[in-house]
């Protein structure tokens, strides 16, 4: 059976699709409940962001691909002078992104990654 | 639709052209990366998936690995209904909707419905998570299978765009001191779980880092703050 072109079709529904709109309903169902300045609502929104940063520092400390081989300083010292240069800029978002990646661009190719 | 070009859905376009290579090389088929892009639409659970499925893993071993991953997408969603919906609201149309939340799109309602008249709220996200959907489908549709053309230095330097951008928007974003420390507590304790539980790094970080920012904000923030204010006010 599995060797038939829309077994991996089923496995996408399954495994991928109903695995992840499970949790995006059972969030509505919640939401839908929560008031919008409740204290619920507040421990909500921790537990998300806290959620989303976990996921982000991941990806700077342990990435996959082209930067797994580069040096961790590197990644970590792009992301905090970027971060850095956001808040002195007055919180633009523009500032961050363009100044982390020059200077990860730049590290990369000064080591000859 | 002006959020279309915007600089997080520019970044995330550059992601889905790295999903393409990578479905790519996992020797998944250009249909099956399109409909994995249109049905999943998280990246890290597509990622995850593409992975299993590479290794040959039981399709029953692929949702656990996904599901267990996706957990996150239940605060994220419940905490932006609150802010979308009106008494209106059909519960059907909200389910219908939540299916276009990701890390991008989140940041996207965070950001911009308080901007938007509580009636247009939902049409707003809709547009806004439809077409961008829509359009990373496409790129996986037309780059799928294009020779990854970027020098390691370029490639390397773009994968950085998204976490960076996640960095500097959800910091510039958040209106509440409790969700500014559940974020410092996010970034140093989701690397440092990653070594000591590494299966469920991301929700011992998320679920127990956010409860702590919680607490830490109602019963020592408020409290002193309440004092102060309280002792300006008798003065």
């Amino acid at each position: 059976m599995s060797g038939e072109w829309w077994w991996t079709y089923v496995v996408i529904a399954v495994a991928g699709w109903l695995a992840t709109d499970i949790w995006r309903w059972m969030g509505v169902l919640t939401g839908n409940r929560l008031d919008e300045d409740s204290e619920a609502l507040q421990w909500v929104r921790a537990v998300a962001t806290a959620l989303v940063m976990a996921v982000t520092a991941k990806l700077v400390v342990f990435p996959t691909g082209t930067l797994a081989g580069s040096p961790l300083w590197l990644r970590i010292g792009a992301a905090a002078i970027g971060f850095l240069a956001f808040l002195l800029a007055g919180q633009r978002v523009g500032v961050a992104v363009v100044t982390s990646t020059l200077l990860l661009g730049f590290g990369l190719y000064w080591l000859g990654v | 639709m002006r959020g279309i070009t915007s600089l997080p859905a520019l970044i995330l376009m550059t992601s889905f052209v790295g999903f393409s290579a990578f479905a790519f090389e996992a020797g998944i088929t250009r249909s099956e990366a399109i409909f994995m892009t249109i049905s999943i639409w998280a990246l890290p659970a597509k990622m995850i998936l593409v992975g299993m499925m590479a290794s040959g893993a039981h399709v029953a071993a692929c949702f656990l690995a996904v599901t267990l991953s996706s957990i996150r997408m239940m605060p994220m969603v419940a905490s932006i209904v609150p802010e979308m919906r009106n008494e209106k609201t059909p519960t059907w149309l909200l389910l219908v909707l939540s299916h276009f939340v990701a890390i991008t799109a989140w940041v996207f309602a965070i950001q911009r419905l308080k901007d938007v008249p509580r009636q247009y709220r939902t049409t707003f996200f809709a547009g806004f998570g439809i077409t961008l959907t829509l359009t990373n489908t496409l790129i996986v549709a037309v780059c799928y299978g294009l020779v990854e053309a970027f020098p390691p230095v370029v490639s390397g330097a773009l994968f950085m765009l998204t976490p960076v951008y996640f960095l500097a928007s959800i910091w510039a974003t958040a209106r509440h001191l409790v969700v500014k420390l559940a974020f410092i507590i996010g970034v140093v304790a989701g690397p440092l779980m990653a070594l000591v539980a590494p299966d469920f790094d991301v929700l011992y970080a998320g679920i127990g880092g956010g409860t702590v920012a919680y607490l830490v904000e109602r019963f020592v923030i408020r409290p002193r703050k309440a004092a102060q204010s309280g002792v300006a006010n008798e003065r």
